[in-house]
């Protein structure tokens, strides 16, 4: 039978509030499975807002499509060492000192960061903790366990992520499930992708929908899918009854799951829009586990790759690439101590001024950071490149490791938002919240909000400097 | 014996399937093949005091996490009904192929969803997922996608994927609660087979068994004597030595070329097997686990261990004087305690507190200030390097209670291999366990066996891991102490220890509902609840 051509007779049943389901109704069931498909269900949530946004700025794709706005997030560990890493001239044109010195190529695509600082007021300053929980959610922990609320990605993904397959994707060159800065709440975190290969079967495995495909047939069983989400969600429903407060709340998030299901389910039964920059390259190899800079690196720059192919295809327009863990623990081969225990017990060299060493690690991050802005300004997408309609938000969780300094922490950003920012830019803070580039990212996403962050990293205030 | 405190009763809980459960199912119901060939859809918990088990209970699951737990679905289902499955799967075979047969659709529904489910479905559930498969084999002309896409929808129903714990009334004790047969079931199987009940296990809870004396006494004799004991008992003491750290866990291969992945594997199979072969096979005292010499040896650990190797697996046994002495000795302990490129006195000394006397140890000073370890750098032993700290107010208070115990250590390196010396200086490996002098290695490892809290941290791990979370100092304390008066009457032996927890009242009694519903079930000041993982807190330095 095909689906589309099926009638529903005027007698449909509907359910109603309150009916208790009794034995399985085929007519009801066929019903509603037709109506979700006919009426294209939640293919609209969210376009319509995101489309209007992208005219007015967005360049578009060959056959007249505008290419939507993405949002991403990159991370690296301890921070720097201030004497040559904050360069000495603000603004355009600014100095690389020989820390930063791998950004020379990507220098007209970034923004740095300075001078901006993350406060704890009341809470304590958790070691490596309190800087990365503040610029991603806005409020100091007051507890090492304690990731106090949504990150920014989830916010900007509740946003802009509603029309593809995956809201956002999360990928880690550490190698390591456990390592995500992503989390929808205190106790639920978004696992990363930690292995290239299941990385790229999960994302061009069965469900993958070829954007450029000739043909296109909805496939009969997702439709099935959908329509048999209404008797797991009333399984759901049963069970609720059963548990107290703390456990419904986890329900009610399962319950978020399974509507987040039902909007996939519906986008694979609609044709995608052609993604001329699509273009799906063979299965990666995995990489033995470790962390010596070189695995990490090469780690790094298969995750971007895939997390590239997975924007440029359209299964996601949040994505999530995290280097390094907080207390990092890449080792440099042959050296005694990992980074995290290099920042501490290395000596500053009197006459460099510096923690070799632990600058040899800082350069290893920002010579991959490098890597990764330049593949985004590489990847051909209409007329521009993918990050020519993106905002990456760049942060670490110290600013000073040796001493656990979250004062001065510092931040990058890459990509125009589709003209909307400038870039090229070294922005010093002047000693106010770094919450302000994540107020400002969110901003740009389109999210209504007024203010981000919690006490003294609250902010309202964006960072005019950088808007276009 | 003395009487059960009385008291003892249980908190409701609602816990994730963890991966390696979530594997499990699939694996007795669908077989090791399919199983083995999908990635459970499920991330590590978050380590909740001391097991990551116990995280269970309080994680929740993301929209991301949905949607992996229903791609693995649709790539079971599309397994389960194969041709290379489906006739040894499928208790029946359809009429005609292209159709729908909803006999047939039932019988494989009815059977499946109860050992999915963990309990017999409801006629209205049946019919509705007969009604799926039905619509679903008209849609694709084909009975076994339908079969599939109604397999799907249970592989992704909250009744799968949370073991929920159901109350009713008490018949023998009136105004008390009881979990129902079948929460009880579940709870009995996955304490002791980290899996779900099997067929027999559901129709004692069924028939009602279960809830009589003689019924749960056959029922647990009956699982302790299975084989699936060995690989419950494996998943326990992997979460409580923290074995999770071997997936990311690598050597420097500059410092330590002998040690590859293999060598990491083997060394963690070791020591469970050491472990089962000791509690389970031997039935030996617990405490001994510390002083035996006996283990297993692969040929990649005989290098490290600097040994002849054998032809795979072999018994081996370390000749009296050998600095070689119990679990703590073993190249697993040692080398997940250290880091990628040294030892580390700290992580050893917290590991043997928090891992096996349940102590907790203290985060890292807030705003601590480390400028003073630089004059230590170039020190030639840890003891040395750590003097700094321990000669240091601020740091002093934990790494008091971390580094002495783990300097008796140091003459294994990194990776576990013996050293005589480090870094051409003499070690001094004297130290103090709270109040207990040694010398050496066997004297901490005696020191470790005679520990008073060493027994009855292993009752507070197993009790919290039967009963699904985290143990209540405030709640449990009487039926912990109970517990480990019976251990040691038992001769400190593992299975009699198994078979009191699955009898006891108090895994099967319910809390009164006013302790229901909180995020343990006591109020949040007591709770001992916290994470404590190397990842979700913040790691000791060095």
């Amino acid at each position: 039978m095909n689906p589309h051509t099926a009638s529903v007779g005027p007698d449909s049943a509907r359910r109603g509030n309150g009916e208790i389901m009794s034995k399985f109704n085929r007519r009801r069931f066929l019903a509603k499975t037709l109506r979700g498909t006919l009426n294209g269900g939640a293919i609209a949530i969210g376009l319509p807002l995101l489309d209007v946004f992208l005219n007015e700025n967005g360049t578009a794709l060959a056959n007249g499509a505008p290419i939507p706005m993405r949002f991403g997030t990159w991370s690296w560990g301890l921070g720097m060492s201030e004497s040559i890493f904050v360069p000495k001239k603000t603004g355009p044109d600014f100095d690389l000192p020989e820390e930063i010195a791998a950004l020379a190529r990507i220098r007209k695509h970034i923004n740095l960061y300075t001078n901006f600082h993350v406060f704890k007021d009341d809470a304590p300053n958790l070691c490596h903790h309190s800087g990365w929980v503040v610029l991603r959610s806005g409020i100091a922990p007051m507890t090492s366990e304690n990731r106090p609320g949504e990150t920014i990605d989830v916010s900007v993904a509740r946003q802009i992520g509603n029309a593809t397959r995956f809201r956002s994707l999360s990928a880690t060159a550490t190698g390591d499930v456990r390592d995500s800065f992503s989390y929808e709440g205190g106790n639920s975190v978004n696992a990363p992708e930690w292995s290239p290969l299941r990385f790229y079967q999960r994302l061009f495995g069965e469900d993958f929908q070829d954007p450029n495909a000739e043909s296109f047939t909805p496939d009969p069983r997702v439709m099935v899918r959908k329509s048999a989400l209404s008797a797991v969600r009333d399984d759901a429903k049963k069970l609720e009854k059963s548990l107290g407060s703390a456990d419904r709340a986890r329900l009610d998030q399962y319950f978020a799951g399974l509507r987040d299901l039902e909007r996939r389910f519906d986008l694979q039964l609609t044709k995608p829009d052609p993604r001329e920059a699509c273009i799906v390259s063979e299965a990666p190899e995995d990489l033995p586990t470790g962390l010596d800079a070189d695995l990490v690196s090469k780690r790094h720059r298969m995750m971007t790759e895939l997390m590239l192919m997975a924007v440029a295809c359209d299964q996601t327009r949040v994505f999530n690439v995290f280097y390094a863990s907080a207390f990092s623990s890449t080792i440099k081969p042959g050296y005694d101590k990992p980074h995290h225990t290099a920042t501490h017990e290395e000596a500053v060299d009197s006459e460099l001024g510096y923690q070799p060493n632990v600058s040899w690690f800082t350069r290893r991050a920002m010579e991959e950071w490098a890597y990764y802005v330049d593949a985004l300004a590489n990847f051909r997408e209409g007329d521009g490149s993918l990050l020519d309609n993106a905002f990456v938000y760049c942060t670490t969780d110290q600013s000073f490791a040796k001493t656990h300094s979250i004062d001065g922490i510092p931040m990058f950003s890459a990509g125009t938002a589709g003209g909307r920012v400038k870039t090229g830019l070294h922005v010093d803070g002047g000693g106010s919240p770094g919450c302000r580039l994540g107020y400002t990212a969110q901003r740009l996403m389109g999210l209504e909000i007024e203010s981000w962050g919690d006490k003294s990293n609250t902010t309202s205030d964006g960072i005019g400097e950088i808007l276009a | 014996m003395q009487a059960q405190p009385p008291d003892s009763a249980s908190v409701l809980r609602t816990r994730l399937l963890t991966g390696e459960q979530y594997t499990n199912t699939i694996a007795q119901i669908f077989g090791e093949d399919i199983s083995g060939s999908i990635l459970p859809p499920i991330p590590p918990m978050a380590r909740t005091d001391g097991l990551l088990a116990s995280g269970a209970a309080f994680v929740g699951v993301t929209s991301d996490q949905i949607s992996q737990i229903q791609q693995a679905a649709t790539s079971i289902a599309a397994k389960v009904v194969d041709e290379e499955h489906r006739d040894f799967l499928i208790p029946c075979r359809p009429e005609t192929q292209a159709e729908a047969d909803p006999a047939c659709a039932e019988l494989f529904l009815r059977e499946t969803g109860r050992l999915l489910f963990r309990q017999t479905l409801e006629d209205v559930r049946l019919a509705e997922l007969v009604d799926i498969a039905g619509y679903a084999a008209e849609q694709t002309e084909d009975f076994y996608s339908g079969l599939a896409l109604a397999l799907e929808s249970m592989l992704i129903s909250p009744e799968f994927i949370f073991i929920v714990d159901r109350a009713e009334p008490d018949p023998n004790r009136p105004g008390s609660e009881r979990l129902d047969a079948w929460s009880l079931a579940s709870r009995l199987s996955f304490f002791l087979w980290n899996g779900p009940p099997d067929d027999a296990l559901l129709d004692a809870a069924e028939s009602g068994d279960l809830h009589t004396e003689a019924g749960l006494s056959a029922t647990v004799e009956r699982m302790l004597s299975s084989a699936r004991l060995e690989t419950g008992m494996r998943a326990f003491f992997d979460d409580m030595l923290g074995f999770d750290g071997f997936g990311s866990l690598a050597k420097d291969p500059v410092i330590y070329p002998m040690v590859t992945g293999s060598t990491l594997r083997d060394a963690r199979e070791q020591t469970l097997r050491t472990i089962v072969d000791h509690l389970l096979r031997q039935e030996s005292d617990y405490r001994d686990l510390f002083t035996t010499r006996k283990t297993f040896m692969s040929p990649s650990l005989a290098v490290v261990y600097g040994i002849p190797a054998g032809n795979g697996w072999t018994p081996h046994e370390f000749e009296a004087g050998s600095p070689r002495i119990g679990l703590l000795t073993q190249v697993s302990f040692l080398a997940a305690n250290s880091h990628a490129v040294r030892s580390s006195p700290t992580l050893r000394g917290q590991a043997l507190r928090e891992r096996f006397l349940c102590q907790v140890v203290p985060p890292p000073p807030p705003n601590v200030d480390f400028s003073l370890l630089e004059e230590a750098e170039h020190a030639a032993t840890a003891r040395e390097r750590l003097d700094v700290h321990n000669t240091n107010p601020a740091c002093a208070g934990c790494h008091l209670i971390t580094d002495p115990i783990g300097l008796a250590l140091e003459s294994f390196d990194g990776a576990g291999r013996f050293r005589e010396t480090e870094n051409g200086a003499e070690l001094d490996l004297s130290g103090e366990l709270d109040g207990v002098l040694y010398e050496d290695v066997a004297g901490l490892a005696s020191a470790m066996r005679d520990h008073p809290k060493l027994s009855n941290c292993l009752v507070n791990r197993l009790y919290a891991y039967g009963a699904g979370g985290p143990v209540s100092l405030r709640r449990d304390r009487d039926t912990i102490t109970w517990f480990e008066n019976r251990f040691a009457a038992n001769g400190y032996r593992l299975r009699p220890l198994l078979r009191e927890l699955a009898l006891g009242e108090a895994f099967s009694t319910v809390l009164p509902d006013e302790n229901q519903g909180n995020i343990d079930g006591t109020d949040a000041s007591e709770s001992t609840y916290r994470f404590s993982g190397p990842r979700f807190g913040p790691p000791r330095q060095r």
